[in-house]
C-alpha cells in the first residue's frame, strides 16, 4: 500500500527539485539556445526565400536576355538577307550596265570600222578608176594609133560611126 | 548481425539488472526452507513490489548486486527538520530500505522505509524495523522534509546539464554562421525536432502569437524526450514517469494558460455560448475544464511511463512466478516488444505532451472569431 501511495503521491522534494530545474533550464535555454536558434533557422528560411526569389529572376532576366538576343539574331538575318539581296541586285545592274555599254561601244566601233572601211574602199576604187581610166587612154591611143595607120580602117570607122549615128 | 547481437547484449544486460532483486529473494527462501508455505505467498507478492520500486525514485542510484554486495551510486540525502537542515550521503543507509538501519545526524534518528525517510522509532519491531505501524498498516512515524538529490533530481540535473550543453553549443555555431547555417553532427537531429515542434505543433495550434511560447513548448518537449529515453536505460531513473515530474509541467502549463489567456477565453468560460438557461451546467463544467486539462496532461504522461516499465518488469517477472527458465524466452519476446513500443512511446508521449500544451495555451490566446458561429 505504502508503495501505491508513493507512486500516486508527488513528494515534496521532487517537486522542489523539478520547478527550480525546469525553470532554471527554460530560462538559461530560451536566453542561450532556443532564441539564436529560432532566429538562425528563420533567417536561414528567408535568406532560402529570397535565394529562390532572386534565383527565379534570374532566370525570368536570362529568360528575357535570351528571347532579345534571339530577336536580335533574327533581326540581323534579315538585315543580311537584305544586304545580300541589295547586292546581288547592284551586282546584277552593274552587269547589265556594263553589258549595254560594251554593246554600245563594241557597235561605236563596229561602226567606224565600216565607215573607215568604206573609205578605204572609196579610195582604193577612186585611184582604181583613175588607173582603169588611165590605162583606158593609154589603151585607147595605142588601138587608135593602131587603127588609124591605115586608110581603110579609118574610113570603116566612120562608117560604122555613121551607120549607127543615123537611126537617130 | 552484429547489430543484433549487440543490441541482444543490451537486453540481456537489462534484464540481470531487473532479475536480480527477486534472485536475492529466492536465496531468502533456501534459507528459509522452514516457513517455505507461507513464504510462498509473499514471494508471488514481492514481485508487485520489485515492479513498483524500480519506477519510483531512490535515495540511492543502484547500478548492480543486491543486499551488501551491491554497487550503487550514494546520493545526498538533504532533509529539513525542525532545527534546521540534515544532509548526509545516502550510503549511511547501507542498502537498507527496509527501515532497519538508524541513521544519527544532528541529534536526530533516521530510517529509509521503502525510499521515504521517517524519523526512526525508539525501539524496532518484531521484524527489526525502527517503525510504527497502526492497524491498516500505515506508518504513524513523522517524517522531516524530503529535499534529498534522489535518482530522479539527479537524471534530472544530468539530462538539464545535457540540454544546456547540447542546445547553447548548437546555438553558439548557428549564431556564429549566420544565415548560412547547415545543420550538423546532433543539429541534424535536433533542427528537424525544433522545426517540427515549430511548424507542426506552436503554429497551427497557438497561431501568429506562437513566438513568444516557443521556449517553453521546445524546453518541455526535449526535457520529456530525453528523460523518456533515459528511462529506458536499464539504471536509468524513471523521472518522466514519477507523478511529482509530471506534477509540475503540467502546473506549469497551466499557468502559463490562465495567465496569457485573453477576455475570450474567460468569456467563452463564464458566458458560454449557449442558451442562458444551461449556463449553470454549462459555467461549472467549463470551470473545471480549466483544472482536469492539465490534471490529464499530469496523469497521462505519468501512466503511459510507468505502464511500459511495469510491464517489462513484469514480464521478466514471469520467469519468477513460474519458477523456470523455460519461460524467458516468452518473457524476452514480449519484453523485447514492449521496449521497442515504449521507444515509438518515449517520442509519442513528448509530442502528446507539448502538442496538448500547446492546444491549451492556444484556446487561450486565440481571438475567438469562431464565438460568433455558435449563434
Amino acid at each position: 500500500m505504502i508503495i501505491l501511495n508513493a507512486l500516486i503521491t508527488p513528494s515534496v522534494g521532487l517537486i522542489f527539485w523539478t520547478t527550480l530545474v525546469f525553470l532554471l533550464l527554460l530560462f538559461l535555454l530560451a536566453k542561450y539556445a532556443w532564441k539564436p536558434i529560432l532566429n538562425a533557422i528563420e533567417n536561414r528560411e528567408r535568406n532560402i526565400e529570397a535565394s529562390i526569389q532572386k534565383a527565379e529572376e534570374a532566370k525570368k532576366s536570362l529568360e528575357q536576355l535570351k528571347s532579345e538576343g534571339e530577336k536580335i539574331l533574327a533581326e540581323a538575318r534579315v538585315e543580311s538577307e537584305k544586304i545580300l539581296k541589295e547586292a546581288r541586285e547592284i551586282r546584277d545592274k552593274i552587269i547589265n550596265d556594263s553589258k549595254k555599254q560594251a554593246q554600245v561601244e563594241a557597235d561605236k566601233i563596229l561602226a567606224n570600222a565600216r565607215a573607215q572601211i568604206q573609205s578605204e574602199k572609196n579610195a582604193v576604187l577612186n585611184d582604181l578608176k583613175s588607173q582603169v581610166a588611165a590605162l583606158s587612154l593609154e589603151i585607147a591611143e595605142k588601138i587608135l594609133k593602131s587603127e588609124l595607120s591605115d586608110k581603110e580602117k579609118q574610113r570603116n570607122i566612120v562608117k560604122n560611126l555613121c551607120e549607127q549615128l543615123n537611126p537617130n | 548481425m552484429k547489430k543484433v547481437s549487440v543490441i541482444f547484449s543490451i537486453f540481456i544486460f537489462a534484464f540481470q539488472c531487473y532479475c536480480s532483486e527477486p534472485i536475492e529473494q529466492e536465496e531468502i527462501t533456501k534459507g528459509q526452507l522452514s516457513i517455505s508455505e507461507s513464504h510462498h505467498n509473499k514471494k508471488e507478492l514481492n514481485i508487485s513490489e520489485i515492479a513498483f520500486e524500480h519506477i519510483l525514485d531512490s535515495h540511492s542510484w543502484h547500478l548492480w548486486g543486491e543486499g551488501h554486495q551491491a554497487v550503487s551510486i550514494p546520493l545526498p540525502v538533504i532533509l529539513k527538520t525542525k532545527k534546521g537542515l540534515v544532509i548526509f550521503s545516502s550510503s549511511a543507509f547501507h542498502h537498507d530500505i527496509e527501515g532497519k538501519v538508524v541513521v544519527e545526524k544532528e541529534g536526530y534518528r533516521f530510517v529509509n522505509y521503502h525510499e521515504k525517510i521517517f524519523y526512526a522509532s525508539e525501539s524496532p519491531d518484531p521484524e527489526g524495523r525502527y517503525i510504527t505501524t497502526g492497524e491498516n498498516h500505515e506508518i504513524l512515524n513523522d517524517a522531516p522534509l524530503d529535499f534529498s538529490i534522489t535518482k530522479n533530481v539527479t537524471q534530472l540535473l544530468l539530462v538539464a546539464g545535457l540540454m544546456l550543453f547540447l542546445f547553447i553549443s548548437m546555438a553558439r555555431r548557428y549564431a556564429a554562421m549566420g544565415e548560412k547555417v547547415v545543420p550538423k553532427g546532433s543539429a541534424s537531429i535536433l533542427e528537424p525536432l525544433i522545426v517540427f515542434i515549430r511548424d507542426e505543433i506552436a503554429i497551427p495550434n497557438i497561431g501568429p502569437k506562437y513566438h513568444k511560447f516557443m521556449p517553453y513548448l521546445l524546453t518541455v518537449f526535449f526535457l520529456i524526450l530525453i528523460n523518456n529515453i533515459f528511462g529506458l536505460i536499464p539504471i536509468g531513473a524513471n523521472v518522466s514517469g514519477n507523478i511529482a515530474f509530471t506534477f509540475v509541467l503540467a502546473v506549469i502549463t497551466f499557468l502559463i494558460t490562465n495567465i496569457s489567456a485573453n477576455a475570450g477565453y474567460w468569456k467563452h468560460i463564464f458566458m458560454p455560448p449557449g442558451p442562458v438557461w444551461l449556463w449553470p451546467i454549462l459555467i461549472p463544467l467549463e470551470f473545471l475544464g480549466i483544472f482536469t486539462k492539465p490534471f490529464a496532461l499530469m496523469i497521462r504522461l505519468f501512466a503511459n511511463m510507468s505502464a511500459g516499465h511495469i510491464i517489462i518488469i513484469s514480464l521478466i517477472g514471469l520467469i519468477f512466478i513460474f519458477k523456470t527458465i523455460w519461460i524467458s524466452p516468452v518473457s524476452v519476446a514480449f519484453a523485447l516488444f514492449i521496449d521497442i513500443l515504449e521507444c515509438l512511446v518515449a517520442f509519442l508521449q513528448a509530442y502528446v505532451f507539448t502538442m496538448l500544451s500547446a492546444l491549451f495555451i492556444g484556446s487561450a490566446v486565440a481571438e475567438h472569431e469562431h464565438a460568433e458561429g455558435h449563434h
